[in-house]
């Protein structure tokens, strides 16, 4: 994998914060990458970097091995998607979109050709006499996407570009976007605080929170195996368990102990010893849910609870179930009785069990 | 709906009041009579007169001159000194804001007097200079009032993105900056312009010999009641002009 875009131990500081501390990360030509994170984690701020509004106080940026850290916006191979699209409101729509070929002084003919193909590519060659007053939100999205990539950039940045849109609009974005990506072939960076928009837009994602990145990974891998709770939590939803390891098994298995929870688990293992504490990880779907005690395979964890309440979606249903000190949070996808699963009312009390492979763990830092 | 007549009733009285006085004046400008008591028949004589007075046409010249040198004046200093308080904050901008607006709401009376006596003071002879000088000093808060407010409207990203583009700092102000507050850089000069057409308090102080404008010469000319027929037809003239540019305007305007 050749890097193409580089952040080289970037950080920048805005009075006493630290907007974006320290953070180091490589893009792939062609990829699609996401920047994840609440707001005020730094993501935005790193994307103006990128694009040159706002200069690092510290670190290097490049892009395809030239250092563009000292180049004002103008002069970088790099175009912007923003988020509430800033097209301009006294041109129409095939001015907004030739402004920077007439910027780049190109040859007349170079400029209609470009365009065009542009809007034609974005499906709005009918529109192009528009003003963006007179375009439907989608329509102005399209635009701008096509404002930037017509200056045939190195890498697009894109700030939050679905957030504007209704949600009807943005799952059909959603597939719009990643369309565009394949026939350009474009590297695109995405900024979004939304993780489903940036698993299903992005090969990879950085996950930022307080200005660090915390985790660099594929969608299935940061959901499957995030390396901290933050990750686990701002990537879908988890259940914690304090614990600690007390018997090393074969096959890379270990035995650990739960707080508050009687019976002891057995799980995959990859970086405890014994007697380190442990933190154990659970998706809510990874929860099956059985009135009696499943048939007790050897390495299948079971414990039982009482359903607190439980919430309809349609598609799953989720049960809050207390056991012992633990408010557990369970996801069913069939609300039908079927295969010994069962859709338990409140005050039931019922056997929860997951499959070793299916929690992870992580190595408390303060253990012994 | 149901439908009133209070509203309709509301609106004659408004445009009687607006308008009755400019009715009987526009009357007079083509009444024999001489003091306009009563209607004696038409006559266009105190238009013939007016053409003949060249010292009102002298006036309505320099008049003109000052109004639009200052109003053009007014609307590039205005525009900066507009861009400078939106974009800049510190306790000097409050007191740029605090000096910008002060002459909208300092009596004209004073600002004559304090005008005038900084040229006796700084030995500036009073003229068409002083005058211009006066007028661009009012007139710039105006404009910069105007431009601010539509700048407060601007959306500042326009930049980010036309940099984004490609386009220098100074190309992002002339492609995007200017035509966008264009239409409020105007109508603050429009405003400036109407405003030194017309203005006498200041003016008269600070005016000299051989520099009187249109609204000294008027006041001068109502001491002697001769005239007074022919102001009455300069005002009518003045009033389709005014109309003219007007309906000129709005029509510019619906094109942009």
């Amino acid at each position: 994998m050749d890097d193409f875009l580089v952040i080289d131990h970037v950080t920048k500081t805005f009075g006493a914060q630290r907007a974006v501390d320290d953070v180091s990360l490589a893009v792939s030509p062609g990829e699609a990458f996401s920047l994840l994170g609440p707001s005020g984690c730094g993501k935005t701020t790193l994307l103006r970097m990128i694009a040159g509004f706002e200069r690092p106080d510290r670190g290097r940026i490049l892009v395809a091995g030239q250092d563009i850290t000292e180049l004002p916006p103008e002069q970088r191979p790099v175009n912007t998607v923003f988020q509430n699209y800033a097209l301009f409101p006294h041109l129409n729509v095939w001015e907004n979109v030739a402004f920077g070929l007439r910027m780049g002084r190109r040859p007349r003919e170079e400029i209609r050709s470009g365009v065009d193909r542009m809007l034609e590519l974005v499906r709005l060659a009918e529109h192009a006499r528009k003003r963006p007053a007179q375009l439907s939100g989608g329509q102005r999205q399209r635009v701008a996407i096509a404002r930037a990539l017509v200056n045939r950039p190195q890498v697009l940045l894109l700030d939050e570009p679905l957030a504007a849109l209704d949600l009807k609009l943005r799952q059909h974005m959603l597939m719009e976007l990643n369309t565009i990506h394949e026939q350009v072939g474009t590297t695109f960076i995405y900024v979004t605080h939304d993780q489903g928009e940036a698993m299903s837009l992005s090969n990879r994602i950085a996950v930022m929170n307080a200005g660090k990145v915390e985790q660099i990974d594929s969608p299935e891998h940061l959901y499957e195996t995030p390396r901290s709770s933050f990750v686990a939590t701002f990537i879908g939803d988890a259940n914690f368990f304090t614990g600690k390891a007390v018997e090393m098994q074969h096959e890379g298995y270990v035995r650990v102990m739960i707080e508050g929870l009687g019976s002891p688990l057995v799980l995959s293992n990859g970086v405890v010893s014994s007697n380190q504490m442990l933190r154990l990880m659970v998706r809510p779907e990874k929860i099956s849910l059985t009135l009696k005690r499943p048939l007790s395979g050897e390495r299948v964890n079971a414990f039982p609870g009482v359903v607190e309440d439980s919430s309809y979606f349609g598609s799953h249903t989720r049960y809050r179930i207390r056991a012992g000190e633990h408010l557990i949070t369970a996801q069913l996808q069939r609300s039908r009785f079927s295969g010994g699963e069962i859709s338990p009312a409140h005050g039931t009390s019922v056997w929860m069990s997951f499959h070793p492979d299916e929690g992870r763990i992580v190595r408390l830092e303060d253990a012994a | 709906m149901k439908r009133s007549w209070i509203p309709s009733l509301i609106t004659l009285g408004v445009v009687l009041f607006l308008f009755a006085p400019l009715v009987v004046l526009v009357a007079n400008s083509f009444n024999a009579s001489r003091f306009g008591g009563e209607w004696e028949g038409f006559t266009l004589n105190w238009y013939e007169k007016l053409w003949a007075a060249g010292e009102v046409w002298e006036s309505l010249w320099i008049t003109l001159k000052i109004a639009v040198s200052a109003s053009l004046a007014a609307m590039v200093l205005g525009t900066l000194a507009a861009y400078a308080l939106h974009r800049f904050r510190s306790w000097l901008q409050n007191v740029h804001h605090t000096l910008i607006t002060l002459p909208l709401v300092m009596p004209d009376i004073l600002m004559g007097i304090s005008l005038l006596a900084l040229f006796v003071l700084t030995g500036i002879e009073t003229g068409l200079l002083t005058i211009w000088i006066a007028h661009v000093t009012f007139c710039l808060s105006f404009v910069t009032m105007v431009v601010l407010g539509r700048l407060q409207d601007f959306d500042f990203t326009l930049i980010d993105a036309a940099r984004d583009l490609g386009a220098t700092r100074a190309m992002a102000v002339k492609k995007v900056l200017l035509p966008l507050l264009l239409p409020g850089v105007l109508a603050g000069g429009l405003l400036a312009f109407t405003l030194s057409i017309d203005d006498y308090v200041i003016t008269f102080f600070v005016s000299g010999p051989g520099t009187t404008t249109l609204p000294l010469r008027v006041a001068s000319m109502m001491r002697t009641s001769r005239s007074l027929p022919m102001i009455n037809a300069l005002s009518t003239l003045l009033i389709a002009s005014t109309f003219v540019l007007a309906v000129l305007s709005s029509r510019l305007q619906r094109r942009a």
